[in-house]
């Protein structure tokens, strides 16, 4: 081999191996037929007096191969392996020795067997040749443990600044690798460290960057400190570059933002690396600025102009990497990125469907209204032969383009429907479905086409799941169309044709054109009438329920489309109840508590979800929607209770609390209600014990640590169900629109009657029993109503200056001040204004502005400013 | 590796995989692939992807399953570096340079999976000196190859450098032609 390595003509290795396998002509390999067990008989020529160095570097190969191609060796074979191995130390041939260190840490000895080879590789370590320095320094920091490191530090630090590039390398590697379990030991070589980044050798350096960063990794002021020095010193290095460059947006991103328009930190080091000679440097830069928080359209100017060149650059590798980038500057900058359209149009033809897709979806994020047509016929051509995956991120590319023009939505369902009709995968086809509905229900105009190319899609579908969705919404959005006896054939169809499940929905979806649509309804009944005979028992029984409802009976034609008007938060605590309880009677729906009626519900509703709609994001109204104002949903209930109709209208509702351990014989939960003059508890209560029945329950309350209230009444319940939920109500007066708070001792009181087991009836006399509840505090929070202000600034101007009052308090310890954000607006109950409840990352201080109506319908605004120090104490002002 | 200081370009694995996606030679950098099977099937799934892509002129890149994969094919060999998602693409490639040239330098031009296969050791040694623990080790391919042949060890001049070695070689060669020319 030593002979070899200097023949510069000759092949690296003889051939002599070939001729193992000649006589099979197809197979080359001089690995055929390997079998471990006669390799490592084979290894045995490792325990030979007179070691062969060639053959020995053979076997060691084969045990490589064996172990590469997944073989595993047995801890007997490994260590019986690795005792050969080290026999061979005593042998001085280099290239031997070369594959002896490999072989070594890839078999990993045990901590025990690391003892002998030690001594071996630390005479390496002192050796006059550098590889074998090298070499035995990264195989020594791999196997060793702490203790043993402690003895070899000395050679290390030497190590770190050996002249050779390759020992100082090897070193520094082994040192980052070494800090995770003995970062102690790894911290004293700070100063090594330190000279070794300003090694000429750029490897050299860059792994002493690199570990300079890694030492300092926790300590924020430290790292602002190596990127300063580091910037102004001569970084050659282009990996070394690049760490720099993600040291410096890392500190970027720590800092506060500048005031308007003030330059950050740094960001002339970030736009000066965009000049560097290597393209690895100019790259990180560029993608650095663009993953800048808040970047500024004139920050990203040079580094867009960057990434515009390398779109046109002969690498794919490149070209994927800039149109990556700017693929993800898209989504928050469009307009920034709107130079590079017309070399990103000759990427979609790109051989690499990678980089087209990037480019497309780019494309459709910062084209203009005009260029939507001619986008649609390029990508319509590419659409076929790419895989999946990809044509989900088109579909949802196109989803949002339509959003945002929607006086294109023509064009763009055109597109949809089309590919809807190619052939492709579940998922595939979901997403398609999906943004057709999103299309319909966000743009009134599309419904008609959208729905129309549904009902050609679900002629020809093979997912159950997509028929029976587009079925529901055809039975939804159908009825309400001009023209919505068109829709009925495509249904009727689905009837005859498909499997049980469609056919079911089908059925569903008829009956609700026969409600809405009176003219209709006597053909709906002819058609549902052949349902009958289905031989599918749910269609037949959906047919039959329907008929009857659309001829009148069995609720009307209304029960058709059953609202569901129960309270759902009740209505799945109830549920939970039961089936924690023993589950032999069927659960009774009737003691759920009800919600208003779904259109006075709707109008009830209305006013405070569209509020919330209007805060959350645009698209996702249903999520708002869902955080419901819980008054309104009580509002009916306490009306309907003729003791407290008094009291007036209700000011607020808190959330429920429960008052009981789980799984103890009762569960109780608690509602407060705020009334002008009063407060009214509302006791869920819930009786889990079969064999009694509680009547005559009522919740008694110790006002000692409440002074300000005076009890006025309680509303008893007569009996409290059996695993459903009974309301009895204690109410308390206070001084009107005074904020009395305070804690409440709560005794449930109840007359207990035993259930005889023979006879299933309870017993005539009862006992009176009570139940200690948990306590019940009443805080100013439960006084205030959140409420959304679109211009808070305004609205605070607007008060009147004399009403201001100001206080700073001390909070001690938080995690962060996002978490103390999150707890004062808890306490106070309020609306967090202009998204300032979230806390922007790493931020020292922040300013929350709080709305809300106080009893009394006062407006409250608070405007709190959070400080936070280094030891996590936050102070608010 | 848990530990790794996250700003530190780490590369999760190497792959030499023959024409029909069998693996020749590779190294596994990250826990993500920790068992034979595991390792296996990503190979399938990489080899079923790019298969069919032309890398020969120019490396190529392809992103699935939360990874960024630069390969090149040389004969009948391909050659992988895979990274995470969010690594500078570029350093992967500097990466996929070091590895395809250095093993074409070892092998004297020959790369096919015939002389990879026989020239094994020098393969696994170019892996062990370009990639130390996911943590790049050195991209200079002269500078591994010299590295992996224990050149310079054994007391002789440190390795000539590129443009010399190239030199010396050209006139070397020339020197052989015009003695052959002369000799007929």
């Amino acid at each position: 081999m030593a002979a070899t390595a200097q023949d510069s003509q000759a092949p690296l290795r003889g051939p002599e191996k070939k001729d193992e396998d000649r006589e099979d002509e197809t197979e080359f390999s001089p690995f055929y037929g390997i079998d471990k067990g006669a390799v490592l008989q084979e290894a045995r020529v490792f325990n030979d007096p007179q070691i062969d160095p060639r053959r020995c570097q053979q076997v060691i190969t084969k045990l490589l191969y064996l172990l590469n191609q997944g073989e595993v060796f047995t801890k007997k074979e490994a260590a019986e392996v690795f005792f050969g191995v080290t026999k061979l130390f005593q042998k001085q041939d280099i290239n031997l020795r070369r594959m002896m260190y490999l072989c070594i840490k890839d078999i990993c000895p045990g901590a025990d067997e690391v003892i002998i080879v030690t001594s071996s590789l630390m005479k390496d370590m002192n050796s006059k040749t550098d590889l074998y320095r090298a070499n035995s320094v990264r195989v020594l920091c791999k196997i060793i443990d702490g203790q043993l490191l402690a003895q070899i530090e000395r050679y290390l630090k030497q190590a770190i600044v050996d002249k050779s590039a390759v020992v100082a390398s090897a070193a520094l590697v082994s040192a980052l690798h070494l800090l995770g379990n003995n970062a102690e030991i790894v911290k004293r070589w700070v100063n090594e460290v330190q000279e070794a980044a300003q090694n000429k050798n750029n490897m050299v350096q860059f792994h002493a960057v690199a570990l300079l960063h890694a030492l300092r990794a926790s300590d924020r002021l430290a790292i602002s400190k190596l990127v300063t020095s580091l910037t102004k010193a001569n970084v050659r290095s282009p990996l070394a570059q690049c760490l720099l460059v993600r040291y410096v947006a890392q500190v970027i991103q720590d800092s506060q933002p500048g005031a308007n328009g003030e330059q950050r930190p740094f960001y002339d080091f970030l736009e000066s690396c965009l000049r560097h000679k290597a393209e690895v440097v100019i790259f990180e830069a560029a993608r650095a600025i663009c993953n800048l928080r808040d970047v500024t359209a004139r920050e990203l100017t040079p580094a867009i102009t960057v990434l515009q060149l390398f779109l046109s650059s002969s690498k794919p590798v490149l070209r994927f990497a800039a149109v990556r980038t700017l693929n993800k500057v898209a989504m928050t900058h469009p307009l920034a990125v709107t130079h590079c359209n017309i070399d990103m149009e000759s990427l979609i033809s790109d051989q690499n469907r990678s980089i087209a897709t990037l480019a497309i979806t780019t494309l459709l994020k910062t084209g203009n209204e005009s260029s939507v047509e001619k986008l649609l016929k390029q990508i319509g051509s590419f659409m076929s032969d790419i895989a999946d995956d990809f044509k989900i991120v088109v579909v949802e590319a196109i989803r949002s383009l339509c959003l945002k023009f929607p006086s294109k939505q023509r064009a763009l369902m055109n597109f949809l429907s089309g590919v809807l009709r190619e052939e492709g995968g579940f998922e595939y086809k979901k997403a398609i479905v999906q943004s057709i509905l999103v299309l319909i229900q966000e743009i009134p105009d599309a419904k008609e086409t959208g729905l129309g190319h549904l009902c050609e899609f679900i002629e020809d579908c093979e997912f159950t799941y997509l028929s029976t969705q587009v079925l529901h919404l055809l039975g939804q959005e159908g009825p309400k169309t001009k023209e919505p006896s068109k829709y009925i054939r495509y249904i009727y169809n689905r009837i005859i044709l498909e499997n049980a499940t469609v056919r079911a929905a089908a059925v569903s979806a008829l009956a609700n054109f026969g409600v809405a649509c009176e003219s209709l309804r006597s053909r709906i009944i002819v058609l549902l009438r052949r349902a009958l005979s289905d031989n599918d028992d749910e269609v037949r029984d959906r047919a039959t329920l329907h008929l009857e409802q659309l001829e009148g009976k069995a609720g009307g034609p209304e029960a058709v489309q059953p609202r569901v008007d129960v309270n759902l938060g009740a209505m799945e605590k109830a549920l939970a109840d039961y089936l924690a309880g023993p589950t032999d009677k069927p659960f009774d729906i009737s003691v759920v508590p009800k919600a208003p009626m779904s259109t006075r519900g709707v109008s009830a509703l209305g006013l405070p979800s569209g509020a919330a709609a209007a805060s959350g994001a645009p698209g996702l109204p249903a999520t708002s929607a869902a955080r419901k104002d819980p008054t309104a949903e009580y509002a009916e209930l306490l009306r309907s209770i003729p003791q407290l109709a008094p009291l007036g209208e209700v000011f607020k509702s808190c959330e429920p609390v429960r008052l009981t351990e789980e799984d103890t014989e009762y569960a109780v939960f608690c509602v407060k209600h705020i009334y002008e003059s009063h407060i009214v508890f509302q006791f869920n209560c819930t009786n889990t014990i079969a064999e009694q029945v509680l009547e005559d329950v009522s919740v008694a309350m110790d006002l000692a640590e409440a002074a300000d209230f005076e009890e006025a009444f309680t509303v008893p319940l007569d009996t409290m169900p059996l695993n459903g939920v009974g309301q009895c109500f204690t109410v308390v007066s206070r001084q009107p629109g005074a904020i009395a708070t305070g804690k409440v001792v709560n005794i449930l009181k109840f007359k207990v009657k035993e259930i005889d087991p023979s006879t299933g009836e309870a017993e005539e006399e009862g006992y009176d029993d009570e139940y200690q509840l948990e306590d019940l505090e009443v805080t100013p929070a439960d006084y205030v109503k959140p409420t959304l202000l679109g211009n808070f600034r305004k609205a605070w101007e607007e008060l009147d200056p004399t009403t201001e009052k100001e206080d700073e308090y001390g909070l001690g310890t938080r995690e962060g001040l996002q978490e103390a954000v999150e707890a004062v607006i808890g306490i106070l109950g309020m609306q967090p204004c202009e998204g300032s409840e979230a806390v922007p990352p790493n931020a020292r201080s922040h300013t929350v502005l709080l709305a809300g109506i106080f009893v009394g319908y006062q407006q409250v605004l608070v405007r709190m400013s959070f400080g936070i120090d280094a030891a996590n104490n936050v102070a608010m002002k | 590796m848990a530990t790794m200081d996250p700003t530190l370009p780490l590369v999760k694995n190497l792959l030499l995989l023959d024409s029909e996606g069998k693996r020749i030679a590779v190294k596994y950098y990250t826990p993500e692939w920790s068992t034979v099977a595991s390792q296996a099937s990503f190979e399938k799934a990489l080899w079923n992807k790019t298969s069919r892509t032309n890398a020969r002129a120019e490396a190529e890149i392809i992103m699935f399953d939360n990874v960024v994969v630069v390969y090149k094919y040389i004969g009948d060999l391909m050659f992988y570096v895979t990274g995470n998602q969010d690594e500078n693409e570029l350093i992967l490639y500097t990466v996929l340079q070091a590895f395809y040239e250095s093993v074409t330098i070892l092998l004297r031009q020959q790369v096919e999976k015939k002389t990879v296969l026989e020239n094994l050791d020098l393969v696994l040694l170019a892996i062990d000196e370009i990639i130390d623990g996911g943590i790049i080790l050195e991209t200079e391919p002269t500078m591994i190859a010299s590295r992996v042949t224990m050149r310079g060890a054994d007391g002789e001049q440190a390795p000539v450098p590129i443009t010399e070695q190239t030199f010396s070689k050209a006139l070397a060669s020339a020197k052989e032609h015009l003695a052959r020319s002369l000799l007929k």
